[in-house]
């Protein structure tokens, strides 16, 4: 994917960062149907996010088409601090796939 | 998930390795990502995505663990779902969706340093239970909320 399709905010706040992610991408579950051809939308969701801080993986996730469209994606962790980077990839069913790095702020 | 594949994955060479044995035809792609959990993820109820995901279904239900999502949904196609927990060495969080035609939503496994908290926005096809299941030391926790919804997210 030429574009970015991932935007990240972390925060550390008391040695906890919070991380808020939204990930462009249709989420099709494949159970579908296109209204004018009748044809089902072939199933197209992001299979896996992993977050990583520090070298560690913090934070991995399977997803299924069961997620809404444009996934948004939150979580914490300890360990990091204002200004580390962190990096956050996805992998979908079709075998694109999009990373990006943030700065922890 | 096994941490084996982990390592591998982070494997300098497991890129161009793989990327090799894709133009070799050893592996198509389905293979590639064969580390998906795809029967958990068709399974059509929520004890078999259970099994199939986290290699049991029995858990117990635990009240450490909190849902935080709206009581009615006005758009399956997005309802906000918050699961956090104070419990000590959480693994992973599961959030499932008990009547949706593929219960199991997504998983999340938690590495080190990481909270016991993820907050996601899943599709509901109806009204149902979310049911968050946690594994924390070897064990499964799990606690559900109903949530209505008035127009549902999955098909057109």
């Amino acid at each position: 994917m030429a574009k970015k399709s991932i935007k990240i905010r972390a925060k550390e706040k008391g040695g906890v960062v919070t991380v808020k992610s939204l990930m462009t991408h249709p989420m099709e579950t494949g159970g579908r149907k296109d209204k004018k051809t009748g044809k089902k939308i072939p199933a197209h969701f992001i299979q896996e996010v992993t977050c990583e801080a520090g070298g560690k993986t913090v934070m991995s996730g399977l997803l299924s088409g069961g997620v809404s469209k444009n996934p948004y994606v939150s979580f914490k962790f300890s360990g990091a601090k204002k200004g580390d980077m962190m990096k956050l990839s996805w992998v979908d069913n079709q075998g694109n796939s999009d990373s990006t790095e943030a700065k922890i702020g | 998930m096994s941490m084996k594949r982990r390592v591998f994955l982070k494997g300098s060479l497991a890129a161009g390795a793989m990327g090799v044995a894709v133009g070799a035809g050893l592996l198509t792609p389905k293979m590639v990502l064969a580390a998906w959990p795809k029967a958990a993820f068709e399974a059509k109820s929520a004890d078999e995505a259970l099994k199939g995901l986290l290699g049991s279904s029995d858990s117990s239900s635990s009240d450490d663990i909190k849902i935080k999502a709206p009581d009615i949904a006005e758009n399956g196609a997005v309802v906000p779902i918050t699961v956090s927990s104070a419990l000590t060495g959480i693994e992973s969080i599961t959030i499932m969706a008990a009547n949706n035609p593929v219960p199991l939503v997504a998983s999340f496994s938690l590495g080190e340093g990481a909270q016991g908290f993820v907050s996601t926005r899943i599709k509901m096809g109806k009204t149902g239970d979310v049911v968050a299941v946690v594994k924390a030391g070897g064990k499964l926790m799990s606690n559900r909320k109903e949530v209505k919804v008035t127009i549902g997210g999955c098909g057109g």
